[in-house]
C-alpha cells in the first residue's frame, strides 16, 4: 500500500517507540500535523517557542535516555531551532529534529518562509538530512535515530520539504541500519585496557574523572563497581553530576573552575587520572599546562577526537564507557589480588584532609537568603530524589554544589553550550516523560526570562514543574566577574526591571509564591511541593551581593583557587594571573 | 609541516561543504582541494593539502573521519606517494623570446595547448617542485595568465595504507 510522505513520518516514528513530540506548526509542516489532529499514539506538546520544544525534547531525551523528537516549520521555525541543536550537540544528547521545508522546487529562491537550516546547523548537528524524494524518507529517518542514539549521540536534523510530505510511495521500513562511513566503535582495544589495569595497580594517588559519556553510557553500575573495588575517589565534571552517588564517601563531587576545593587539589596531586567520557573542558582543566603535573592519564572515549585533542594522554581508550569499565575491573580481578584498602589508606586519609580543610560552605544568614540555603533546602525536602534541572550562571553551579545527586539522569544542565533558557523548557520534557517525579527547575531571574512563556505549555499539559528562581536582580555572573575582574563595573548586568513572578505565574494560570526571609524557604518549598497539577514558580529573593566559591579565574591553574573569605587578600594574585 | 591527505567521501549533496565548514569552523587551514569521482559512481576523492603540527594533524583526520559521509582518511604524507598538480599559463614572450619558451616547455615535458600570435598557452603536470620551477622560468617572459589545479595524489602500490 502506498503512503504519503507525512504517513511515513508518522509510522517511522512508531515503529522508533516515540509516544512524545515537542513541536510548534506552521505552513510547510501542516501535512503532518493533520496526522497529529487525530492521532491516538503520538501525542504534540505545543510549546510557546521552537526554543523550547528542542529544549523540552532534550531534557526529555537526558532524563530518559530515549531520544528526543521535535517537529517544526521551515524559516523561522527551523532557525528557531539553532540554540537547542547546538546544545544537544555540546552535550551530546541524541534528539531527532524534523523541519519543514518550502516545496523542493523552490528551493532556493527566497520563498517565503525559506531558510536553509540544512546549511545553518551543519556544524551543530551530528548529521543531517534534506529529504528530495519520497522515497528515501523513511531510511533517511531510520538513519536518523540510529545516527542520533549510537556512538557518541548527538542531534540530526531531517529537513522535509512540502512536497514529499504530499507525495506518496511504497512504505518500506529498513530492519537494518549499515553505513560505511560510520562505525562506532564499542570495544576497547583489549592491550589498552590491560595497561589502563596496569596503571592503576601501579598508582598510589589515582583519581577518576566521570564525565557524561558515563551517563550517556549507563555505566554508572561499572563505574561504582571500579570504583569501590580499587577504592578510588569519584570527582564528576558537571555533565558527570549522578553518574557516581553524590552522597558516597568515595565521592568529591566536580572539579574546575567551581569544583569544590578537594576535587581540585586531588587532580593536581594525583599520580593517576583514570578519565572516563569526559573532553577535558577549558572550564575543567584550567590552566592547560599546569593541569595534573604529576598524573598519567588513561582516557576512555568513545570519541576519537575528544582523546589527546587537549590533554597529553598515556593510555587512550577508544570505546564505549560500560564495556571498557567492566573489561579492566575484569583484568583486575583476575591478576594479582591487592590488600586495595591497605594501599589507598594515605591517600583517602589526605583527601579527608583536603575536604575537612576546606568544604564547599558558605554563611548562613538570618535576615536575607542565601541562595545556596535554598538549593540545600531544596535537597532535604526532596531527599534527592527529584529531576533537577539548571538555568546557565550562578544558580547552575550552585545547584551543582550543593545539591547531591545519587542517580543518572536527574541532573539536566547544558554545560557545554551553557545556554540560559534552558533548564525551564528542559524540565518541562523530563516531566511529559515521568508525569509523577518532581521536577524541578532551579533557575535565575535571566535566565528564567528567557523561555518563561512555556509556562503556558505547561499549564496547558498540567505539567506541575517546580521553578525556583534564586532572583538577585542580577545576571550574577556576570555580574561575579565584573566584580572581581572589571573593577566592579557593572556594565549592563543589572535587570532593572524584573517583572513580579507571582503575578506572572498566576496571569499564567500557574502558582506563584514568594520567600523574601529565610524563615519562609521551608513554607514555600512546602508548599509547592503539593501542587501537582500546574506548574509552581517559587520566587526567592536572595542576597544579590553572594558568588560563587570556590573559583579558579579563567587562565588559572587549579590550585590558583580563590575562596569567599579570602577575597580581598587574593585579588591582587588574581590580576597577576590574568 | 605539510600534508596531504587522501580522503574517501560519499558521492552526495553537501559533502563538500561538510568538509570545507570542518575546516573552517575548526580553524584548520586548506592550501589546496580537489574533488573527483572514483571508479564507483557513488564514491568521491577528494585530496586535501593541509599544514599543521602532529596534534592538529591528528586532530584533522579524526575529525574527518568523524564525518557520516566520510568513508576512509588516509594521510599519504606518511607513506610513499605520487603527487601530481596541473598548471596551464599562458605567456606573451617577445618575438626574440618564442624559443626559448618552447625550448623549456619542451625540457619540462609540457605541452603547448594552444597558441595566438602573441601568446602561447602550455599545459605542464608534475610534482609541486617542478611546477614551481617551470613558474619561475617562465615569469621573466610575462605571465599573462596562469592557473592550477590542486594537487592530487596516490599510494604507490605494494605499500602499506
Amino acid at each position: 500500500m502506498k503512503k504519503t510522505g507525512a504517513e511515513i513520518v508518522i509510522e517511522c516514528l512508531k515503529r522508533e517507540g516515540v509516544k512524545h513530540i515537542f513541536g510548534y506548526p506552521g505552513g510547510v509542516v501542516l501535512n503532518i500535523f493533520d496526522l497529529l489532529y487525530d492521532d491516538k499514539d503520538l501525542k504534540l506538546i505545543l510549546t510557546r517557542h521552537e526554543q523550547g520544544a528542542v529544549h523540552a525534547a532534550d531534557g526529555y531525551a537526558r532524563a530518559t535516555g530515549k531520544p528526543g523528537v521535535v517537529l517544526v516549520t521551515s524559516g523561522p521555525g527551523a532557525t528557531n531551532t539553532v540554540t537547542g541543536i547546538a546544545t544537544a550537540y555540546m552535550d551530546s544528547i541524541p534528539i531527532i529534529v524534523f523541519s519543514g521545508q518550502v516545496p523542493t522546487k523552490l528551493i532556493g529562491n527566497d520563498a517565503f518562509q525559506e531558510a536553509d537550516i540544512v546549511g545553518i546547523t551543519r556544524p551543530c548537528t551530528k548529521h543531517n538530512y534534506l529529504v528530495k524524494d519520497v522515497k528515501d524518507l523513511a531510511r533517511t529517518i531510520r538513519e536518523a535515530f540510529y545516527i542520533a542514539t549510537t556512538g557518541r549521540p548527538g542531534p540530526v536534523l531531517i529537513d522535509l520539504p512540502k512536497d514529499v510530505t504530499g507525495d506518496k510511495t511504497t512504505f518500506q521500513w529498513p530492519e537494518k541500519i549499515t553505513l560505511r562511513g560510520y562505525n562506532p566503535k564499542y570495544e576497547g582495544n583489549k592491550w589498552m585496557i590491560k595497561q589502563a589495569a596496569s596503571l592503576i595497580q601501579k598508582s598510589k594517588k589515582p583519581v577518576i574523572i566521570a564525565g557524561g559519556g558515563v551517563i550517556s553510557s549507563n555505566a554508572s553500575k561499572e563505574l561504582k563497581d571500579l570504583a569501590e573495588y580499587t577504592m578510588i575517589p569519584v570527582i564528576m565534571t558537571l555533565m558527570g553530576l549522578g553518574a557516581f552517588p553524590g552522597t558516597h564517601e568515595l565521592c568529591l563531587g566536580m572539579p574546575g573552575m567551581h569544583g569544590s576545593y578537594y576535587a581540585n587539589r586531588t587532580i593536581q596531586e594525583a599520580d593517576l587520572l583514570i578519565a572516563v567520557g569526559m573532553r577535558f573542558d577549558d572550564r575543567v582543566t584550567g590552566r592547560i599546562n599546569d593541569f595534573a603535573p604529576h598524573a598519567k592519564i588513561i582516557h576512555i572515549d568513545i570519541d576519537p577526537t575528544s582523546i589527546r585533542k587537549n590533554v597529553r594522554v598515556d593510555v587512550p581508550i577508544v570505546g564505549d564507557a560500560k564495556r571498557v569499565l567492566k573489561g579492566i575491573l575484569q583484568v583486575l580481578k583476575e591478576t594479582e589480588k591487592k590488600q586495595w584498602d591497605a594501599v589507598r589508606k594515605a591517600w583517602l586519609k589526605q583527601i579527608d584532609k583536603w575536604k575537612k580543610e576546606r568544604p564547599l560552605t558558605y554563611e548562613f544568614d538570618e535576615e536575607v537568603i542565601k541562595p545556596q540555603y535554598v538549593v540545600e533546602r531544596l535537597y532535604e525536602f526532596t531527599k534527592g530524589k527529584a529531576i533537577i534541572s539548571t538555568e546557565v550562571g550562578q544558580n547552575q553551579m550552585w545547584a551543582a554544589q550543593f545539591f547531591k545527586f545519587d542517580k543518572p539522569r536527574t541532573f539536566l544542565t547544558s554545560g557545554g553550550l551553557g545556554t540560559m533558557g534552558y533548564g525551564f523548557p528542559a524540565a518541562m520534557g523530563a516531566q511529559v516523560a515521568f508525569p509523577d517525579k518532581t521536577v524541578i527547575d532551579i533557575a535565575g531571574d535571566g535566565s528564567f526570562q528567557m523561555n518563561i512563556q512555556e509556562l503556558a505549555t505547561c499549564v496547558t499539559y498540567k505539567l506541575p514543574v517546580k521553578i525556583a528562581i534564586l532572583n538577585n536582580m542580577y545576571l550574577g555572573m556576570v555580574r561575579q566577574w565584573q566584580e572581581l575582574f572589571y573593577g566592579e563595573r557593572y556594565s549592563y548586568s543589572y535587570l532593572d526591571v524584573v517583572p513580579d513572578f507571582v503575578k506572572v505565574a498566576e496571569a499564567y494560570g500557574a502558582v506563584g509564591l514568594r520567600a523574601t526571609k529565610p524563615s519562609e524557604v521551608d513554607d514555600v518549598i512546602k508548599e509547592a511541593l503539593k501542587v501537582k497539577d500546574k506548574p509552581v514558580v517559587m520566587d526567592f529573593i536572595v542576597d544579590w551581593k553572594e558568588k560563587v566559591y570556590p573559583m579558579v579565574p579563567a587562565g588559572a591553574a587549579l590550585d590558583e583557587m580563590i575562596f569567599g573569605e579570602e577575597k580581598k587578600k587574593k585579588e591582587k594574585k588574581l590580576r597577576a594571573v590574568k | 609541516m605539510r600534508h596531504t591527505i587522501s580522503v574517501l567521501v560519499e558521492n552526495k549533496f553537501g559533502v563538500l561543504a561538510r568538509i570545507s565548514s570542518l575546516f573552517s569552523g575548526r580553524g584548520y587551514n586548506i592550501e589546496s582541494l580537489s574533488v573527483g569521482e572514483t571508479i564507483d559512481p557513488q564514491i568521491s576523492i577528494m585530496t586535501i593539502v593541509t599544514t599543521g603540527d602532529d596534534k592538529i594533524i591528528e586532530q584533522i583526520t579524526k575529525q574527518l573521519n568523524k564525518l557520516i559521509d566520510v568513508i576512509k582518511v588516509t594521510d599519504l604524507t606518511e607513506i610513499d606517494h605520487v603527487e601530481r598538480e596541473m598548471v596551464l599559463i599562458k605567456v606573451a614572450p617577445k618575438q626574440e623570446d618564442k624559443a626559448e619558451v618552447l625550448r623549456l616547455t619542451e625540457i619540462f615535458r609540457g605541452r603547448v595547448v594552444d597558441s595566438s600570435p602573441r601568446t602561447y598557452t602550455v599545459e605542464i603536470t608534475g610534482d609541486e617542485k617542478k611546477i614551481s620551477a617551470f613558474v619561475e622560468l617562465m615569469r621573466p617572459f610575462g605571465i599573462k595568465e596562469f592557473v592550477r589545479t590542486g594537487k592530487i595524489a596516490i599510494a604507490r602500490e605494494g605499500v602499506k595504507k
